[in-house]
């Protein structure tokens, strides 16, 4: 101990602690400040990086699902608007061929109509013509008759033949 | 605390090692201990040039090995001995500047190695033991009767060796660190070149010394006083470790001024829950806080003591046991036990290197946890026991 004290030498004990002092402030102002500002900027600039980039990939992702979505949802327009467009035309082709089919039947019926009123108007004017044509016959046989039997019955004949004919 | 347990181990070893160590080569240590003792085994060969050569050279290693772990006026690196028998020293002298009604300055190459006496400013001055004593024109050193001198020691403020290496690590360090923080101005925040290497472990002490002791919120106050230290202990460590032979950090003065500003620092920015637990521990009973007072209050002060031998201590055992191993190679003077001895000293070297870094680590992280302490967050009543 005595030793120990003997080689403590106070100058140098005063000396030490204003150097150490010094450099501590000097180091502090110069180095140590900069150093460890330095170091925490980086560390918070990686940290924001880091940070930022994990926003970008979730940001990434959402938008990838939004696009995912927005194509499905395409997807699924484009089917239904075929879906109609080809219902819109088996409709359509079924009812123009009902249209067509009730125009056709129609058409039919409408010259079944007309054939038989032509029909009918020419078996009326035959029926006139004929009872128009026995009051003629019918006439001249009776002022042939009126005459002569053999030349009335020729006469009947004749007209029957022209009647046939006709 | 799993943190401990390493440099523990570490001291045992080393600690143990000194035990060997001291047994192989008992008179090697033991006069290392004392610097009184080595003097006077010196002087003892000046007035009995009787003993044997084998002595001779044994007190010269011992006294070598002593020069090299204390504090010098000069910078010496080496000496060799000239054909003609004569020794000759290389180095540097270092100012020697002193207060003594009034400050002194001159070059320490004056004292010649203590033998010469200096005039300056109309007083005298010697050199002995590396310490400076007001004497007398002709030199005249009282001495009491232990052998120490009793003349005025004047307050000296010298650029001794150890503040030159103080005063280098300091000027590295400011050069290191200063380089690194302006690395990240024109690196974009990326650290280049040898502060690549520093900014992990300027890093490490932030996260793994700083935050865990202190906490995330007061931990930026003592940033710069934490790294300050660290760098400051492993730089002057490591320095002690080249064959420059200066040990800095094995000084009790370097250690306790850096122990008393944890000190000083801790006690400035306590808050009142410290205080509350040194002067009035809550939890316990009246008369056991009257008690604990003063026990608290001396662990505080023991605390920085602690940190001083500690540091002091540990860069002390293993310079000695290094330099040991290595003054045994000449001991031995064979190739076994020569070998030996330098697969040792290598060995311990790299030690050495370890326990540098280490004895800077628990430094830090022991004058972090006191600033924790210092900063602790009040809790709850009853969490005490």
């Amino acid at each position: 101990m005595e030793q120990l004290l003997g080689q403590f030498s106070l100058g140098l004990f005063i000396l030490q602690t204003v150097i150490f002092v010094c450099l501590v402030l000097l180091l502090k102002k110069f180095a140590w400040k900069p150093i460890l500002d330095a170091v925490n900027e980086r560390e918070e600039g990686i940290k924001n990086a880091l940070q930022s980039a994990e926003n970008a990939r979730k940001e990434m992702q959402l938008l990838q699902a939004d696009n995912e979505l927005i194509l499905q949802e395409a997807r699924i327009e484009r089917d239904a608007l075929l879906k109609e467009a080809r219902e819109m035309r088996d409709k359509m082709i079924a009812d123009s061929k009902q249209d067509a089919q009730a125009e056709g039947a129609r058409m039919i019926e409408q010259a079944k109509a007309a054939i038989a009123a032509e029909k009918n108007a020419a078996m009326a004017e035959l029926k006139n013509q004929v009872s128009a044509l026995s009051i003629e016959i019918a006439e001249k046989l009776v002022k042939q008759e009126l005459t002569d039997k053999a030349a009335q019955t020729k006469l009947i004949e004749k007209l029957l033949t022209e009647v046939k004919a006709n | 605390m799993v943190i401990f347990k390493k440099p523990l181990l570490i001291t045992a070893l080393v600690l143990s090692l000194v035990a060997t160590v001291s047994s192989f080569a008992n008179d090697t240590t033991s006069v290392l201990t004392s610097a009184k003792q080595a003097e006077a085994a010196v002087e003892e060969v000046v007035a009995t040039p009787a003993l044997s050569e084998e002595a001779k050279a044994e007190l010269e290693r011992e006294e070598f090995i002593q020069h090299h772990l204390l504090d010098s006026h000069e910078f010496h690196l080496f000496s060799y001995g000239k054909e003609s028998g004569e020794e000759k020293h290389v180095g540097f002298p270092l100012p020697v500047i002193f207060y003594d009604e009034g400050f002194h300055f001159f070059m320490s190459s004056a004292f010649h190695h203590g033998e010469s006496v200096v005039e300056s400013n109309g007083k005298y001055y010697k050199l002995y033991h590396e310490k400076i004593y007001r004497t007398d024109a002709a030199g005249t050193l009282n001495m009491d009767h232990h052998n120490h001198p009793e003349n005025i020691q004047p307050l000296d403020l010298s650029i001794t060796k150890n503040i030159f290496m103080v005063l280098v690590a300091s000027a590295l360090m400011f050069f290191i660190f200063v380089r690194l923080a302006k690395s990240y101005k024109k690196n974009n925040g990326v650290a280049t070149g040898v502060g690549r290497f520093f900014e992990p472990i300027v890093l490490f002490i932030r996260d793994d010394i700083a935050i865990p002791n202190i906490g995330e919120k007061h931990y930026k106050k003592y940033m710069s006083h934490l790294l300050t230290v660290f760098f400051f202990i492993w730089f002057l460590n490591l320095f002690g470790l080249t064959p420059l032979g200066v040990n800095v950090t094995n000084n009790i003065a370097i250690t306790a001024a850096l122990a008393i500003l944890t000190y000083v620092i801790t006690t400035f920015t306590a808050n009142k829950n410290y205080w509350g637990h040194i002067f009035w521990m809550p939890g316990v009973p009246a008369p056991m806080k009257l008690i604990l007072a003063p026990i608290e209050l001396l662990g505080t002060f023991i605390k920085p003591f602690s940190l001083t031998v500690r540091l002091y201590a540990n860069m002390l055992a293993g310079h000695v046991v290094l330099m040991s191993i290595i003054g045994m190679m000449y001991t031995f003077n064979n190739v076994v036990g020569s070998g030996l001895s330098f697969v040792l000293a290598f060995a311990l070297s790299i030690l050495e290197i370890l326990v540098a870094g280490l004895q800077a680590y628990i430094f830090t992280m022991l004058t972090a946890l006191y600033f924790g302490s210092a900063n602790e967050e009040h809790h709850h009543e009853d969490g005490h026991h």
